[in-house]
């Protein structure tokens, strides 16, 4: 089973290929702001599943990281004037600390502990959103500039700026990748398997898992970031418990554990929020209902299914 | 001594009423949810949706049925109560041989279509519950003015909080659900309908949320995110005490309730976060909870 030291697989290889040249003819086709949705949610569902499928550790707080890069990197670009690479660097920084802190505080608890750990101190961050002087209120931080790209290339243009985020995703994409399958990739998976034997084999289990914890919330983060920048606003939203709740819907119905299954279970939820949006309270029902019919009758996700058809990862 | 810290003792008396209040919500709902947990080990993520169902119910039982308070505070737990047993029958018993992580998922998606469907149907605006004529009115305590109806709200979630204490610790019913806590598999061997305990407890704590929600109607405005948030803090409330001791769980939640309200008196903009702060703080020092056992 074990995909072995050559690199990556064939099959991988192809995909992502087959992907990118997907991702660089997009935006002729479709609204270039939909399809940098989609990236940017993609690689927030990636990192997630870094955290899940192949930690093991079920956070439902991840909106923190998301949304609290986006206020962040938001901030800087509004009121700091930084070209958009760093202030979406800076947002990423920003997830990477607060990653830390509540990291190393939730990995004391498992299971179902962790869970609600994570989910709380998500909404503490929530409420620190709602009431913190920089970040607007219920209003967010709004008519963000997107700024000169190293303060050289304009990104007032949708296609420049769709191409700075394909570049900024896939290549966080790739590197989340690089780590599943990487030597530390696979002690993860060790512990998610058998914790105890990962321990009494030597591993530091707990610094494994603060590592991956907090590698997971820089890249929600910079997920977070890039979305700021694309929509030009920071907002209460994607602070929200029902934006950690998303990403856990993305990653269960793409396929946890999988490495194509986030970015499928991000395009589909996305694509189906925006041709749903007049329905109000509808998404959210069929979110549920997806959430209900997934982990009852369909755990493996939609990739996962197809990765068991054709027998090999994906 | 209040005059030292400019603080006047109606301003106190107020907020720790408050906070005595809101400790009674969190004390009801993590009773319910540490019922629950015991016996599934599931975390019931749609605790806080069934607590808006409890106090939806009792509002179309008025609007629609003319049923008024008292009864509604009877029959609308036993409604939200048969409505989580079918849940249990058709859903979450498939899931008991997996990951608990899953239960949680499951009821996070049952959550998400409970609320979404209340708010299809009644907005978000919220509808407004009466208080009961009994419960009108309050007293002057001297130092302060007692709403009648808050006072209640107290007595009747001790009141029920105790019964549930006692019933689980020192009944014969109680004892075999603690077995059963232990070693399901062994009770069943002793010729115990276990899979029936666990239906009537998932029942038993989700009326528990529904009884809840009757009680808060007159006091919070009916309306579909009520729960949502509350649900939260009631999760911190149970990393906090541990799910491991009932006791626990009831005393965590009154205590919090109370600081919470302290907070609002002497530093306000805290008030939210204080729980989560207190959260960090148990974790640092006893993570597995006050009361919990070590995992």
């Amino acid at each position: 089973m074990m995909q072995q030291t050559t690199g990556m697989p064939r099959l991988h290889k192809v995909i992502f290929l087959v992907l990118l040249a997907f991702l660089i003819a997009l935006p002729f086709f479709v609204y270039p702001v939909f399809a940098m949705k989609v990236m940017c949610f993609a690689l927030f569902a990636a990192a997630f599943n870094l955290l899940l499928g192949f930690g093991g550790l079920l956070s439902f707080g991840h909106a923190a990281y998301f949304g609290g890069a986006s206020y962040v990197a938001a901030h800087a670009a509004k009121v700091w004037g930084l070209t958009p690479e760093l202030s979406v660097l800076a947002g990423t920084a920003a997830a990477a600390v607060l990653g830390l802190l509540i990291g190393s505080l939730a990995i004391r608890r498992q299971g179902i502990y962790f869970a609600m750990v994570t989910l709380a101190f998500a909404q503490m961050v929530y409420f620190l959103a709602l009431q913190l002087p920089f970040t607007g209120g219920e209003d967010g931080i709004q008519s963000v500039p997107r700024g000169d790209l190293f303060g050289l290339i304009s990104l007032q243009n949708n296609m420049a700026l769709y191409f700075f985020v394909l570049a900024v995703t896939f290549g966080g994409i790739l590197f989340l990748y690089r780590v599943v399958h990487s030597p530390f990739g696979q002690v993860l998976k060790a512990i998610r398997e058998n914790e105890p034997r990962a321990i009494s084999l030597g591993y530091d289990v707990n610094r494994y898992k603060l590592t991956v914890f907090v590698l997971s919330a820089t890249f929600a983060g910079m997920a977070g970031a890039m979305k700021s920048q694309v929509f030009q606003l920071a907002s209460l939203t994607d602070v929200h418990w029902g934006m950690s709740g998303e990403v856990v819907l993305m990653t269960l119905l793409g396929g946890m554990g999988t490495v194509f299954g986030p970015l499928a279970g991000a395009a589909i939820i996305v694509t189906m929020q925006n041709y749903l949006a007049t329905f109000g309270a509808w998404v959210t029902i069929i979110q549920g209902v997806i959430f209900v019919i997934g982990v009852l009758l369909f755990r493996e996700g939609i990739v996962g299914v197809i990765s068991r058809w054709i027998r090999r990862p994906l | 001594m209040f005059d030292l810290l400019g603080i006047s003792p109606q301003v106190l008396m107020g907020q720790l009423l408050l906070g005595l209040i809101n400790g009674s919500f969190y004390a009801v709902l993590s009773l319910g949810l540490a019922v629950i947990f015991g016996l599934l080990n599931i975390i019931n993520f749609a605790h806080g949706a069934l607590y808006m169902m409890g106090a939806f119910v009792a509002w179309m039982l008025l609007s629609y049925l003319g049923v008024g308070y008292w009864w509604a505070l009877i029959l609308s737990p036993l409604i939200v109560g048969v409505f989580g047993i079918v849940l249990e029958r058709t859903m979450l018993s498939r899931l008991y041989k997996l990951d608990h992580l899953y239960g949680l998922l499951l009821t996070f998606g049952l959550a998400l279509i409970i609320q979404g469907l209340f708010r299809n149907y009644y907005g978000i605006s919220g509808l407004p519950y009466q208080i009961p004529e009994a419960l009108s009115g309050g007293q002057n305590l001297g130092f302060m003015f007692l709403p009648n109806y808050r006072a209640w709200v107290v007595a009747a979630s001790a009141v029920v909080c105790f019964g549930t204490w006692f019933m689980i610790e020192k009944t014969r019913l109680g004892a075999y659900l603690r077995a059963a806590t232990e070693n399901p598999v062994l009770v069943g061997a002793f010729g115990i309908n276990v899979p029936l305990m666990i239906m009537l407890t998932y029942g038993f704590g989700v009326a528990l949320a529904g009884f809840a929600g009757v009680l808060a109607a007159p006091i919070y405005s009916v309306n579909p995110n009520m729960g949502a948030d509350l649900i939260i803090v009631v999760f911190a409330v149970v990393v906090i005490g541990g799910m491991g001791s009932i006791m626990g769980a009831i005393l965590t939640g009154y205590v919090l309730g109370l600081v919470e309200g302290l907070t609002r008196v002497f530093y306000p903009e805290g008030s939210a976060v204080v729980i989560f702060v207190i959260m960090a703080i148990v974790l640092l020092i006893k993570p597995e909870g006050l009361f919990g056992k070590a995992a």
